[in-house]
This record gives C-alpha cells, structure tokens and sequence, in this order.
C-alpha cells in the first residue's frame, strides 16, 4: 500500500516504548517495536489519541509555522470555532480576528461561515428519501477515516459535503483571487486547527481532487504570539459568522445548526466506534442524523487545542448565548441560502473504501491464518495487557498470524518456556553418568 | 483446513440474555473483514445475523447461531428452543412483530426482522414447529 501523509509522528527518542498508547489506538495502528512504538501508516486515522495519552509526549503532529507565510504574498487565516473557546468570554470573537491580522494575516475568513453552508446543505440533506439513514457527518476527518478503515459498509451513509473548514477555504480563496494583483499562486490560505486530522486532510483531501488550504497552524502553535496581541480594546471592525456556525466548535453545535432532532450526538472516538458498530449491524435505522466527533466534548477537545476541554465547553457555550442575543442587533444573521459553488458540489469525488482488516489477499490463505490466530489464542493468556507490544492478546495472534512476532514475545510465555527450561535443566543436572553413578540400580546386576 | 470444510464459526445465544446482543453477529462481521469479502456483502451478512440473533434473544429460551464461511459463500444456521412461528406467511410480512412491549420500548423487535432477512440473503429456509422452536438457514454468496 502506498505511503499515506500523516500528521501524527513519533519523536523515537522520546519513546519509552510504555505501550499507553498501543491500547488507546482505535484502529490498533500502533506496535512497540525494538522498545519504540512505530504506526502502521494504513491503519492510522490522525485522531491523535496517541498523543494526548503519551505521558512522555513523544507523538507530535506535523504542522505548519507563522514563518510559513513569508512565501506567500497574501495570506488569509480561516480560524476553527474553537480557537474562540482558549479565550475569555470578555475577548470578543472580533478581538481574536484582529489578533490573527496583527500577526501578519492580510485577511481572516471564520471556519464558522463554511459550518453555516454546511448545516444548510445537510438540513436539505435530510429531507431525501433516497438516503441511507442514519446519515452521517463529514465534518471530523478522522471519522471519515475510521469508516474508511473500518466500517467501509458505511461510506454510503456519510453527508456527500466538504468540511466547513474546505468550504470556508474555497470561498476565501475565491474572494482575494478578485483583489488586483494577486493569482492563485502567490495566496496563502492557513487553517488555525485543533486537530492533526484537519492537518492530515489538507494534505491528502478527503472527497476533493485538492484541497484550497495551503497549510495549518495548530491552536497551540499559534496560542502564545496571539495572546500576546489580542486586546479587548478598540478593533477593526470585521464581518463576522454568526452563532449558528460558531456554535460547532462543541459537541451537539452541529445538530443544533441543522435544526434536526431524531438525532444522535457521539463524541470520543471509542464511542463513536461502538455506535458505528451498531450501524453497521443494521441498528439505529430509524435515527435520521449522527453527529460524530473524534474528540471527547467536540473539536474544543482537539489535542492541539490549550485550554482544558471544559473550561473551553462552558466558555464556548456562554459566549454563544451571548452570540445569540447580540448578533442581531450587529446585522449577524444565520444564513439562509447557499449555492452549489459555495457548497462546492463540482469538485467533490466519491470517499473510497480502505479496508485494513483483511490478512491476505488469498481468500483460502486468509482462512488459514485464521485458523492459526484461533488456535494460537488460546494458548496465550488472555490477560490483554499489552506488554507484548502488541495492544491486546488477540492483536498478539494476529501479529504471530502475519509473521510479524513471535510465541515468546508474550512475557508469561516467555516465562513458562524459562521455567521449563530451567526444571529440566534441574533434572538434568541429577543425571549421572553411570560409572559415577553409585545408586543406580541395575536390573542386569541382579542378573548375573 | 481444506476449502470446501470452510471456517465455522459457532455461538450459544440465551434468550432474554440483551448483554450480550450482537456480540455473535460482530464477531461473525470481524471474520469476514480478516477474510477480505466485499464490504456490502459483508452488510449483508452482519444485518441478517444480527436480526437473528436478536429473535433467539428476543423470543426464545435458548439457542445457537452458526456461521460456515465459505470462499464463495457464508451460511448462517439458527436453531432455537422456543415457542416457534404460529403463522409464518404472516411474520413474513414486514411491519408485523410478536415481540412483547417491553422489548419494543428498548427499540428491539420493530417487525422488520424476518421480511429483512430475506432480502439480505440469497438463500432463505425456515422450519419452526409451534412449543418446539425454529431454524432458519440463510446463504449469501460472496
Ligand atoms: S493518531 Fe489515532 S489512529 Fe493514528 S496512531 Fe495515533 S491513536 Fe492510532
Ligand atoms: S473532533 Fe474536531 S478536533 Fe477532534 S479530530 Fe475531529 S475535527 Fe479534529
């Protein structure tokens, strides 16, 4: 299989080789190999569990720097929602904007306008009989993954729209190619993210030929030099999205922006796995819509994200009932149309299958393996505890299965095989050879 | 293992018992993914397991749900000790559900499940003898 981009990395010198993250992986991408843990590029989904349960912070994700607009004449930030959420309810969202200019942005386009088209699309979505129900969201690039790898059965079921964050993107993109003097080439256009899998999917687009982001900053990256320069005093004065699109930084702001009710909220990617699971068994047909989210509490969990998931929640919830109130007074409203340009229907391609569970190519191969797992399953322990390298028992067969480890990579393996040796050892040091051997018996003694 | 034998796999299911709801059709779906079978058909098996599965929990004391993979075919076989089918060609017609009250309100037993079935599945056969129990064989081509 070809090699995937990926944003999520490991730094090997800072691998303990611990195994916590082995076990959080909700695709079991990862291996502790040689004491390091390595990922299995087909099987990871960038949900960056691994790095938000890497107690020596050795995963990182790949991002881009400040310094990266210098190659660009004109550069625009598209701000996640949840970026509001890392700032006092007291810093308006216009502060945080004029901030992003301060820091060398020549424009600033809220994600939040893409999440307002978006739910659009989506509450017209709904209205179809023709589609497989529960429909899904697109919006968490990682889930999108996960179904890829694996609940393939479902791709079916996913909302056939870009991310708000693409959305937002194409039109920026398409508004400063208007301004006199500038071409496609020489426009930046920079995600502010909370997460590696906006990261991933700026470079290997989910649903699009290529995507209109140049690149992404994570919210941590960005974090310090902005506090710096965000006051609450005195700002430009800038167009702004309304609570509706803002609301999606939290889990739930999505469904609330459709308007839909015979709805499920999942965050937290093992939830969002074991309801998947249910899909897949043919559950849940009468559930209209799943929201589903990688991160526990919604993209303010996002683990390039700052603040505390719930500090961020209560301020994000304040701020838009705040956001509710005032904005109609500031002319913010909701919007109530959007255009197949703006929904970006012409470039969007079909999300294809990427199977990872199958052991071979060769159906009457895969059986055998199968087979050899079963029975090599149940000679190991059973105790999942991972210190095989590999996350659980089961994950161990399979590896063996693959040729890739061994029986005695097992520690109670390993040790009863020690064990055995050693009892024998012992029994064969008793042994003598028979001219040393004066209490040995011999039948043929006797005899003579 | 020769390919003709196949791979079975096999598992007691207990009526009333909703812990473990699902977990045999999961397993059933898992090794079919480690096989390699096309997604939908895949679909197909784990919905028609499932639905199965859940009418032994549902309806019956006991039962066993079996799988003989196949490189070109799955067959699924559900023997249950139970009250049986009085009326099949009416259980056969979707919306139509003897599951009792209070598994409807846990969201189980809508009537879809013998109607669904045999549409998943290329081969359908059920044998139910009322106060005996029931079996059902499906197949589905790979
Ligand atoms: S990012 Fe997620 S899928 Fe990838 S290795 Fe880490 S935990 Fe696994
Ligand atoms: S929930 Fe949001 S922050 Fe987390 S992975 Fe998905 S898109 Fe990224």
């Amino acid at each position: 299989m070809a090699e995937r981009y990926h944003s999520v990395r490991l730094t090997d010198e800072k691998c303990q080789g611990c195994v916590n993250c082995t076990r959080r992986c909700p695709t079991e991408a990862i291996r502790i190999r040689g004491g390091k843990a390595q990922i299995t590029s087909s099987r990871c989904i960038d949900c960056g569990e691994c790095i938000r349960y890497c107690p020596g912070h050795a995963k990182t994700a790949v991002t881009d720097e400040l310094a990266d607009l210098k190659k660009y004449k004109y550069n625009i930030a598209l701000p996640a929602p949840s970026l509001y959420g890392q700032f006092s309810v007291d810093i308006p969202v216009r502060a945080i904007l004029s901030g992003l200019l301060k820091l060398g942005f020549n424009e600033v386009f809220e994600v939040a306008h893409g999440a307002e088209i978006v739910s659009l699309a989506i509450r017209d979505h709904l209205k179809r009989k023709d589609i497989p129900r529960p429909a899904i969201s697109s919006a968490c690039p990682a889930i999108v993954r996960l179904i890829q790898v694996k609940y393939p059965e479902l791709i079916d079921h996913l909302a056939p729209f870009d991310a708000p964050v693409e959305v937002a993107a194409r039109l920026a993109r398409a508004e400063a190619e208007e301004l006199p003097g500038l071409t496609p080439e020489n426009i930046g256009v920079w995600f502010i993210t909370p997460c590696p899998a906006k990261m991933t999917a700026v470079y290997q687009p989910l649903g699009a030929e290529k995507s209109n982001i140049t690149g992404a900053i994570a919210i941590s990256k960005i974090y310090p030099a902005l506090l710096k320069v965000v006051t609450a005093e005195l700002q430009d004065a800038r167009r702004q999205a309304s609570w509706v699109g803002v609301g999606w930084a939290v889990s739930g702001g999505e469904t609330n922006s459709v308007g839909a009710d015979n709805v499920l909220i999942v965050h937290d990617v093992h939830h969002v796995a074991n309801v998947l699971e249910q899909v897949a068994l043919g559950k849940l047909k009468d559930v209209d819509y799943i929201e589903m989210l990688a991160c526990a509490g919604g993209c303010i969990g996002g683990p390039l994200t700052v603040e505390n998931r719930y500090v961020a929640e209560h301020r994000m919830k304040q701020r838009i009932s705040r956001k509710k109130m005032e904005d109609p007074k500031f002319g913010r409203l909701p919007r109530t149309d959007y255009s197949e340009f703006e929904l970006g229907v012409a470039g969007r391609r079909a999300i294809e299958p990427k199977p990872i569970l199958r052991l071979d190519a060769d159906i009457t191969k895969a059986m055998n393996k199968i087979e050899f797992m079963d029975r090599t399953l149940k000679s190991l322990p059973g105790l999942d505890c991972g210190s095989c390298g590999s996350p659980n028992c089961k994950a161990l067969a399979e590896d063996i299965a693959q040729g890739l480890a061994s029986m005695t990579d097992c520690v109670f393996i390993l040790r009863k095989k020690v064990r055995d040796l050693a009892y024998e050892m012992v029994d064969l040091a008793d042994k003598l050879p028979p001219p040393l051997d004066k209490n040995q018996e011999y039948e043929e003694k006797e005899k003579c | 293992m020769t390919p003709e034998q196949g791979l079975t796999l096999e598992f007691a299911l207990t009526g009333a018992d909703f812990n473990s709801a699902g977990e045999a059709s999961s397993k059933i779906k898992r090794t079919l993914q480690l096989l390699g079978i096309r997604p939908d058909i895949i679909r197909r098996i784990a919905i028609s397991a499932y639905e199965a599965e859940m009418n032994v929990i549902i309806h019956a004391y006991r039962g066993s749900i079996r799988a003989d993979i196949h490189p070109n075919r799955t067959e699924v076989t559900v023997a249950d000790e139970g009250p049986g089918i009085p009326d099949i060609e009416l259980a056969m017609k979707e919306g139509y559900s003897t599951a009792p009250d209070y598994v409807r309100e846990m969201g189980f037993g809508a009537g879809m499940g013998l109607p669904n079935m045999a549409r998943c599945t290329d081969k359908f056969d059920i044998k139910t003898e009322a106060g005996v129990g029931t079996q059902l064989s499906m197949t589905i081509y790979h």
